[in-house]
């Protein structure tokens, strides 16, 4: 179902290719500075690729990139929130530009990554892990099959990382896929889980 | 017919072979016009009946004013392309278009202003080609301005052409709300190159410093973007063997 | 499954979203249009105060003023949401992305282009402009400012992430709004002289259409650009 091919960007990333199944996780455990994020980015279709292709479901993404853009949720460094606004708040703006959704679903959702703050709090007023949940949250609520997660477990204690992975294996279970940029390798079930310790494997 | 010459014009060790190669046909015939041009317009034409001799910077300015546009409209168009077809080469030819354009600009611009002492009586009157030649000014500086900004070669490029485009497009527009504006303050202003009537002592001289400044314009812009070329490619592997295995190219 | 969202329903999303976020923080919208005002007060003492007199100079002190300050506020445009990865995430929801800046460009008017307008007849008649020049002078700077706004986002845009890009903004957009001030100045100048002023207006209400036909693709692609 997946069928990624991806090849040649500038200087980071050479003749690149690798596939992602269905239900399957990649994480790139790359050492910094090999070209994680840009493989990410490059992959979301925000980094124009020099030469070769995206291939998403068989089709090249570039030809219908508002259907691919539909199953696909990128959380990247910048966790998109505004400050200035709840995390209901900023859920109901930031998913309501995909898809149709009511406050119950963003209670639930906010309430099943563990949010323990009041929902109607300002989201600057959250810590660093609480703000990770929200996004977090907001990934489920998504509800795309390719997930792009750029060091998803940054700023989270031990029950955090436990819980970002405790969503992605929740996502793989349901046939979903994740390319995942990490510096310490997430738990997740064995059977769908590959690592790789640098692009070369891919070459 | 194919689109091979199409690439081949995109690949950029067979446009700095082409490029090379025509630099010298451009420069000497460029050279030997302008000169001749500046000859017969400087001291063989008569002085005209009006303006006596001051009209004798027309040699220079009506060349340059008009370079300057055509300068503008090829740097978007090859902008346009290189954003489009992703061609590199024509990015660099932009890029190396813009530096020529502003200063054809500038020269046109003062070449404008001492012609206009003698004639108005001032330097600087708000004639709507003036104005136009000067924001056409501003307007290569944005771009200059924009691609020095941003590190990224590639990044520079697109943004710069997104910048082209919009200033193409709002070139006539710009021109036409300069010369409606005009209309309502001020008289048509009073100098007009006399198209038929002009001598061929005037004229001859005149076409060849146009064809001679315009082939100048060319000799420099192949120059440039060969520069240009060579800085984007300096890690591939022919520039390097043109460095080192020299002698086949030059 | 999940219902996807119309186009009209993510606009005014964005719409919502931006205009809660200015009532929790109104101090930075009102800069732009108290701006506004100081430059046009700095005229007359510039100046000769005889009203008179002022009234000659009134389009253009209006207009050079609303052109800058039009400029200044464009960097809170894009700015906020460049930073913290919300234009990304409009890049990938599926949406058309010049739509949705469209929208951003919309809110953007209603919190600094449409005070302006309003604030500018006031300003008017503080340079001597007769009250029978407000209606006149009020569509000149809606449609002026709605106009510069689109310009402005393309400019906006290309300068995003581009650190102590303010002169560098105003080197791109000040040129692309000439035929903005000629019409409106004008205008406005008709309106303040009692003589009917359509034939600018037409104009410039030409350039608002043209404006938003095409200013959000070329703000779209600067964007995405600038985002890399």
């Amino acid at each position: 179902m997946g069928l990624h091919l991806w090849r040649g960007e500038r200087h980071v990333l050479n003749g690149l290719s690798l596939r992602l199944g269905a239900g399957e996780a990649l994480q790139l455990l790359w050492p910094n500075g090999a070209g994680k994020t840009s493989l990410l980015r490059g992959v979301a279709g925000l980094l124009p690729i020099e030469s070769g292709t995206v291939r998403w479901k068989g089709a090249d993404t570039s030809t219908d990139y508002a259907a691919y853009c539909s199953d696909l949720a990128y959380l990247g460094h910048d966790l998109a929130l505004k400050g200035d606004l709840t995390a209901a708040e900023n859920l109901r703006y930031s998913v309501g530009l995909r898809r149709q959704i009511d406050a119950a679903a963003i209670s639930g959702a906010l309430q099943a990554v563990g949010l323990t703050a009041p929902h109607d709090e300002l989201v600057r007023r959250l810590s660093a892990g609480q703000q990770r949940r929200v996004a977090l949250a907001r990934l489920a609520l998504w509800d795309a099959q390719l997930w792009l997660l750029d060091e998803p477990a940054a700023n989270l204690d031990a029950a955090g990382q436990a819980q970002v992975a405790e969503a992605i294996a929740a996502h793989l279970s349901r046939g979903g896929s994740a390319l995942i940029s990490t510096h310490q390798g997430l738990p997740l079930p064995a059977a769908f889980n590959r690592l790789s310790h640098s692009p070369q494997e891919f070459a | 017919m194919s689109w091979a010459w199409f690439h081949r014009f995109g690949s950029p060790p067979y446009f700095y072979r082409l490029a090379t190669r025509w630099v010298p046909w451009l420069s000497w015939p460029a050279g030997v016009l302008i000169v001749g041009g500046l000859f017969g317009g400087l001291v063989i034409a008569p002085a005209d009946y009006q303006q006596s001799d001051a009209y004798r910077i027309l040699y220079v300015h009506a060349p340059t004013a008009w370079l300057s546009q055509m300068a503008y409209t090829l740097m978007a168009v090859a902008a346009a392309v290189g954003l489009v077809w992703r061609m590199k080469v024509a990015s660099a030819v932009a890029a190396a278009a813009a530096p020529i354009g502003a200063s054809f600009t500038a020269v046109s611009l003062v070449t404008g202003m001492l012609w206009g002492q003698p004639m108005w009586g001032t330097y600087w009157a708000w004639d709507p080609r003036l104005v136009f030649q000067l924001v056409l000014f501003f307007f290569f500086l944005g771009f200059i301005g924009l691609r020095s900004a941003i590190d990224d070669v590639s990044r520079a490029d697109r943004a710069g052409a997104v910048l082209a485009i919009v200033g193409i497009v709002n070139v006539p527009i710009v021109h036409y709300s300069v010369t409606w504006w005009n209309s309502l303050h001020q008289a048509p202003s009073v100098l007009r190159a006399q198209g038929p009537s002009m001598p061929a002592s005037m004229l001859v001289p005149l076409l060849m410093s146009f064809l001679g400044i315009t082939l100048y314009f060319y000799a420099v812009l192949f120059y440039r973007t060969r520069a240009e070329i060579l800085r984007r490619d300096r890690g591939a592997a022919w520039v390097r063997e043109l460095l080192t295995g020299k002698g086949k190219t030059a | 499954m999940s219902r996807p969202a119309s186009s009209l329903r993510a606009a005014s999303l964005i719409l919502q979203r931006d205009l809660t976020l200015a009532f929790r923080r109104p101090g930075e919208w009102l800069q732009p249009v108290a701006f506004f005002l100081i430059v046009t007060m700095l005229f007359p003492l510039a100046l000769d105060p005889e009203l008179s007199r002022l009234r000659a100079l009134a389009p253009g002190a209006l207009w050079v003023a609303a052109l800058l300050s039009s400029v200044l506020a464009l960097e809170f445009l894009f700015r906020e949401d460049g930073r913290d990865g919300t234009l990304e995430q409009f890049a990938l929801s599926g949406q058309s992305f010049a739509w949705l800046l469209l929208a951003k460009t919309a809110s953007h008017w209603l919190l600094t282009g449409l005070p302006l307008a309003i604030a500018a007849p006031l300003a008017a008649v503080g340079l001597g402009a007769p009250a029978s020049a407000i209606p006149g002078i009020l569509v000149a700077l809606l449609l002026g400012s709605v106009s510069l706004s689109l310009l402005g986002a393309i400019g906006a845009g290309l300068t995003l992430g581009i650190r102590r890009g303010g002169a560098l903004l105003s080197l791109l957009v000040l040129p692309l709004a000439i035929p903005t001030l000629v019409f409106g100045a004008r205008a406005t100048a008709m309106a303040i002289q009692g003589e009917p002023a359509a034939a600018p207006l037409y104009l410039l209400a030409a350039l608002t259409v043209f404006g938003i036909t095409l200013a959000p693709l070329a703000a779209a692609a600067a964007v995405r650009i600038s985002l890399e």
